[in-house]
């Protein structure tokens, strides 16, 4: 065992992660942006707008990331008429959308699992169906949802690993670049696993620490 | 204030009104009783639209309910309901409750209608829990803050869906006390309810509703102790 080969990196690993995280950030905020308009497309009314949010979340749940991940890094960019996009724009394009699939999923368990005599009690009160959405409805879903976006994070911080594939320099990538020189696949990827396994267990503390302050269906701002 | 005609609801296959016609007057407080199943909320929530009207017709104040070119949400503004969950919403407090629709409908400043949910929460003698959450507060507490909530936009009606049924024996009196001191001010109410001491009292007319039809009507005299409907006569019966 050589550890020493690899912590002559450490430089490049926390390059690396903190790029994982920055990109886990950027997926999971836009695709929470994005899945808050889908879960409300989703839920409407208006069939044409509900049916492309429900192609939406099939198409980015039910295929590969990534086959996503090539896809748009590959296969887009010529049918737009541009040789490539940076590695960064595709990774963070497709980690958001495709965070932002499970995210309208995750939003709209938790609109319709509000009770519906919340809608009917704001209606009835003369507030449009927006007004109810925005100040009865949603808040309530917004705080059933933190532990399933709790997640989601999760899960976008471990699957951004695969934008190696498309040479984003991440954590994945990294790695992938030591071992490339170091020969030592052992070393170098059981401390990239350590580092990711670092980030996911502080953030699971995170999320059940805001479910105890959260979770119960009780009041907060 | 209020007039049906030949209203009609079905659900599905299930026919659940079937042919209501009625009218209510201004200040008038009407009691529906009925056995379960028979129609009742579903009348009350086509009253404001929280149920289409498969046909027939509803006037408010003058204004075409059932027309769909109407602004349902003006209508609503100047109905107000009470449900027999409360249904308050458990994200803010007792005050914001009552707070939030003036504000949001009426664009009140938030002064002002956090002063006029103060005045409303003291009438309805819950003015030391205007800054409580609901969950922190009895059933009797929650509905008399539903009340509140509900006279916030100044209706000109309130409808009431058995409002004392989900609660405990020991609080059904407060809530009561509420609505007899609005019915007193002359407040136009149309009330579902099973309390036939309070109906007998209060109202000015009570309706009996059984199996999607109005089958009787009539001031409270003649109506209990003259009912002429043999099904008015057995249900009476049963719950007396
Ligand atoms: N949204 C709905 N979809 C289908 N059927 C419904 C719906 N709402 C009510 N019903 C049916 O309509 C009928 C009348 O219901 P409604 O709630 O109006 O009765 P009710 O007189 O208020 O009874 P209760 O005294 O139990 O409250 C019932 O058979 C009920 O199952
Ligand atoms: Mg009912």
């Amino acid at each position: 065992m050589r550890f020493d080969d690899v912590f002559k990196y450490l430089p490049l690993l926390l390059q690396g992660t903190k790029i994982t995280i920055q990109l886990t950030v950027v997926a999971v905020g836009c695709g929470t942006v994005i899945g808050l308009f889908v879960s409300l497309m989703r839920l409407s009314r208006f069939r044409p707008l509900s049916l492309i949010a429900r192609c939406y979340t099939d198409f980015f749940r039910g295929t590969p990331l990534l086959t996503q991940i090539l896809l748009f890094h590959y296969g887009i960019p010529p049918i737009l008429g541009f040789n490539s996009f940076p590695a960064y724009i595709s990774a963070s394009i497709t980690l958001s959308l495709n965070s932002g699939a499970y995210i309208a999923e995750i939003f709209r368990a938790g609109i319709q699992s509000i009770h519906r005599g919340q809608m009917e009690a704001a209606r009835s009160l003369g507030m449009t169906y927006g007004q109810a959405m925005r100040y009865i409805i949603l808040p309530q879903a917004f705080k059933r949802s933190i532990p399933p976006l709790g997640n989601e994070f999760i899960a976008m911080l471990k699957d951004s690993s695969l934008v190696s594939v498309i040479s984003m320099p991440e954590l994945m990538m990294s790695g992938k670049i030591i071992v490339g020189r170091e020969y030592n696949a052992f070393e170098t990827f059981i401390v990239v696993a350590f580092i990711y396994l670092i980030m996911t267990t502080t953030i699971s503390q995170f999320v059940s620490y805001l479910e105890r302050v959260f979770g119960k269906d009780d009041h907060g701002e | 204030m209020i007039t049906v005609n030949n209203l009609t609801k079905r659900f599905g296959k299930l026919e659940v009104l079937r042919g209501i016609s009625c009218h209510v007057a201004q200040k008038e407080v009407v009691v529906i009783i009925g056995p379960s199943g028979s129609g009742k909320s579903t009348f009350l929530r086509c009253l404001n639209r929280l149920e289409e009207a498969t046909s027939g017709e509803i006037i408010i104040d003058g204004i075409t309910v059932t027309d769909h070119k109407v602004d349902i949400n003006l209508v609503r503004q100047e109905v107000g309901m009470v449900f027999q969950r409360f249904n308050l919403f458990p994200h803010m407090t007792a005050l914001q409750n009552v707070a939030l629709a003036p504000m949001k409908v009426r664009k009140y400043s938030k002064k002002d209608a956090e002063v006029l949910a103060m005045s409303l929460l003291t009438r309805v003698g819950l003015a030391d829990k205007a800054h409580q959450y609901p969950e922190k507060l009895s059933g009797g507490q929650q509905q008399r803050v539903a009340i509140a909530r509900a006279l916030a936009m100044r209706p000109k009606i309130m409808l009431f869906d058995e409002p004392t049924s989900a609660l405990d024996p020991e609080m059904v009196g407060e809530v009561l006390d509420v609505m007899r001191s609005l019915a007193l001010e002359g407040m136009t109410m149309v009330i579902v309810s099973h309390e036939m001491g309070f109906a007998r009292e209060v109202s000015d007319r009570i309706m009996f509703m059984d199996d999607g039809l109005i089958l009787e009507e009539g001031t409270p005299e003649e109506f209990f102790q003259n009912p002429q409907n043999p099904r008015t006569q057995s249900f009476l019966s049963k719950i007396l």
